[in-house]
């Protein structure tokens, strides 16, 4: 178990490197570049020298690479080129908010699709169920975005409601966190609708009715436990949806956190931070991805993590 | 005599499907005094499994419903029990072992935690004192150094083994009755042998009454004092064991004894099948519903259903559903060892078979099942 575990977090380092391959690449062949000359910024080209060479970008990209990757494991992340602040800082500031972000979402998404997906199974063909798988519907079908302007226009434009602009209050996280819980929420519901449906209907399940439980024990202690496995493989997956989806939802409501950072320094073609912020959201991804393998291990018996 | 145990009355469960209402047990009924052992013995689809499941109430509702009948366990009509008393009664007075280990144990959960659960509930343990009754239970049951394999869960154990905890479970909280429904079925002939054997000294340590449920009579020859043979959800020939081996009645247990592969028998000796299908049990044949398949079916045989009766050549307390063999029917004196039947009856069924399209030519086989849900 715990050599697993070790292992598992020793591929991590190949994995970022690759990752940071192709981003690092990706980045530069974009056209343009962070200081390019514009209406904003008439300069005379030997000030643009001055400045890429400062950056180091007037290098070839490969000794760029190389560079970045030194500076890497020295733990130097570089400086932003857009705000020159170092990226660390700037990172540190949004990860607290994006963090939130997401775990306020996971835990919404959880509460709601978990209850749905077993009432759903439980009382299969009923109006409760047709309605679950409704929300569900709505929730994989239409992108967050649409939600999102949708909701900013009813609850926030129109009926004032909501504030939509910024962070803070609670009331600011009302529909950020919303928005980013339904499309895993709706994912999960449907997950489990299937898996408890069939749970339910498992000869060992009618071993416990025979054994003389309640309908509430036949559930939770026999076919519940059952109907999660699944579930809990989709987890991992869904939290690199929510880490996704919130470079979106955080810029539409312009939500102080790493997501919108990633977005404007994809715009501003700000290098240090594409690469880190990126190498950030990989690293979660991955631990997201170990901690359910671990987790599938605790809960299914049949499975012995090695 | 002893006190009744159990008095099925003309049970009827049905399960009302798509393509109509599936009479699985169609008036059903028999009795069983404590400590009895019986057997109920017919091919798959007969109604079995069906009426085990009705004796606990445990048939899913929908699609199935038990629709008439009385089931009186212990002076009480179970049918008239409201949910809680039901539950009362199953795992604690009526125990059932399931045909296949494999799937009947919950994967998830220990083997010393689905057998403690029973006796926590219906005995009021806690939870020390189930751990050491359930290393007891399965001692009995023959698993070995039960104390360590306590914790394991049943993917650890082999078939034979989950069967035997299986019967562990059914023992834990000493039911007055144990439903066994096929419980060898899925298991290898020598692993079969010795399930048997456990059942019937346990059964009669404990004085246990037992409805052994199976397909095949070789499993019952040994095991019980009477039994009943099943056909199209009706019960078509009851009898003492010993009786029903040497004096069967009905052309049906006569299908089913012949296609019982025997030691004696020469080697190249072919077994006979019982030629045809199962009846539909949706629309069942109006007159016997083993008619269609009868070798020494007449015109009557076609027209009306026959009542259980008694034989005029046999014990008092042996009945069966057939025209023939009652008083006054052609069959009377017939040795079903020498005498087939008519051939030429036999060319027709298989004939009538072959014609069917293939897709009627699955129906009956398997009991009703609930439809597969659109699982998404």
């Amino acid at each position: 178990m715990l050599r697993y575990v070790i292992r598992r977090l020793l591929l991590i380092i190949p994995t970022m490197f690759f990752v940071a391959l192709i981003t690092f690449s990706l980045a530069h062949l974009a056209p343009g570049s962070p200081f390019d000359r514009n209406e904003n910024r008439p300069l005379p080209q030997e000030q643009l020298d001055k400045i890429n060479r400062y950056y180091g970008i007037d290098q070839p990209i490969p000794v760029q690479f190389v560079d970045y990757i030194g500076n890497l494991l020295r733990g130097d992340l570089g400086l932003s080129f857009t705000r020159g602040r170092p990226v660390v800082d700037l990172i540190g500031q949004g990860i607290g908010t994006t963090a939130q972000l997401g775990v306020q979402a996971l835990i919404v998404a959880l509460a709601f699709s978990i209850p749905l997906g077993i009432v759903s199974a439980l009382k299969q063909n009923t109006p409760l169920d047709y309605l679950s798988l409704l929300i569900a519907t709505i929730g994989t079908t239409i992108p967050s975005f649409v939600t999102a302007i949708f909701l900013i226009y009813v609850l926030g434009a129109s009926l004032h409601l909501l504030p939509f602009v910024g962070w803070g209050t609670w009331q600011h996280m009302v529909m950020p966190t919303f928005v980013l819980a339904l499309a895993p929420g709706a994912f999960l519901t449907r997950i489990t609708r299937a898996s408890m449906l069939e749970a339910i209907r498992q000869d060992y399940v009618r071993t416990a009715r025979a054994k003389g439980l309640r309908e509430q024990s036949v559930i939770v202690g026999h076919a519940l436990k059952n109907a999660l496995i699944p579930v809990a493989t989709i987890i991992g997956p869904a939290t690199a949806g929510l880490i996704t989806g919130s470079f979106i939802i955080e810029s539409l409501f312009n939500v102080p956190g790493i997501g919108r950072l990633y977005v404007i320094s994809i715009n501003q073609r700000d290098y240090p931070m594409i690469m880190s912020t990126t190498l950030l959201y990989a690293f979660v991804i991955m631990i997201a991805n170990i901690t359910v393998d671990i987790v599938y291990g605790a809960l299914d018996p049949r499975i012995k993590v090695s | 005599m002893a006190q009744q145990l159990l008095d099925v009355k003309d049970l009827h469960t049905q399960f009302f499907t798509r393509d109509g209402v599936v009479h699985a047990v169609d008036g059903v009924t028999f009795h069983l005094e404590a400590g009895e052992t019986l057997g109920l013995v017919g091919e798959s689809g007969c109604g079995k499994s069906v009426t085990a499941l009705s004796l606990m109430r445990l048939i899913p509702q929908p699609p199935g419903r038990i629709t008439e009948g009385s089931i009186v366990f212990d002076g009480q009509d179970v049918l008239k029990m409201d949910d809680d008393e039901v539950r009362g009664i199953r795992g604690n007075n009526i125990a059932m072992i399931f045909q296949d280990p494999m799937t009947s144990l919950n994967p998830v959960l220990t083997i010393s935690r689905q057998i403690s659960e029973a006796l926590e509930l219906h005995l009021k343990m806690d939870k020390s004192e189930a751990r050491k009754r359930t290393i007891e239970l399965l001692d009995l049951v023959g698993i070995p150094s039960a104390k360590k394999r306590l914790d394991d869960y049943p993917h650890q154990f082999s078939g034979g083994m989950r069967q035997r905890v299986m019967i562990a479970m059914a023992l834990s909280c000493n039911p007055k009755l144990i439903l066994a429904d096929e419980p060898t079925t899925a298991l290898d002939v020598t692993i079969q042998a010795q399930i048997l054997d456990l059942l019937k000294n346990l059964a009669r340590e404990f004085r246990t009454a037992f409805i052994l449920i199976t397909h095949d009579l070789g499993v019952v020859a040994g095991m019980t004092q009477r039994i009943h043979v099943m056909y199209g959800g009706k019960i078509v020939e009851k009898a003492d064991t010993a009786e029903l081996f040497a004096n069967p009645k009905m052309p049906y247990t006569w299908g089913l004894l012949r296609s019982i592969p025997r030691l004696d028998e020469h080697r190249k000796a072919k077994l006979v099948p019982i030629e045809g299908l199962p009846p539909d049990l949706i629309a069942p044949p109006p007159g016997c519903r083993f008619e269609p398949r009868c070798q020494y079916r007449r015109d009557v045989c076609k027209e009306k259903e026959p009542e259980l009766k008694r034989i005029p050549n046999a014990k008092p307390d042996h009945e069966a559903r057939c025209w023939g063999t009652q008083e006054g029917g052609w069959l009377v004196d017939t040795d079903w060892h020498r005498e087939i039947g008519d051939t030429r009856v036999i060319e027709e069924i298989k004939k009538e078979v072959a014609d069917l399209p293939a897709e009627t030519k699955k129906d009956g086989e398997e009991p009703p099942l609930p439809p597969p849900s659109p699982v998404n």
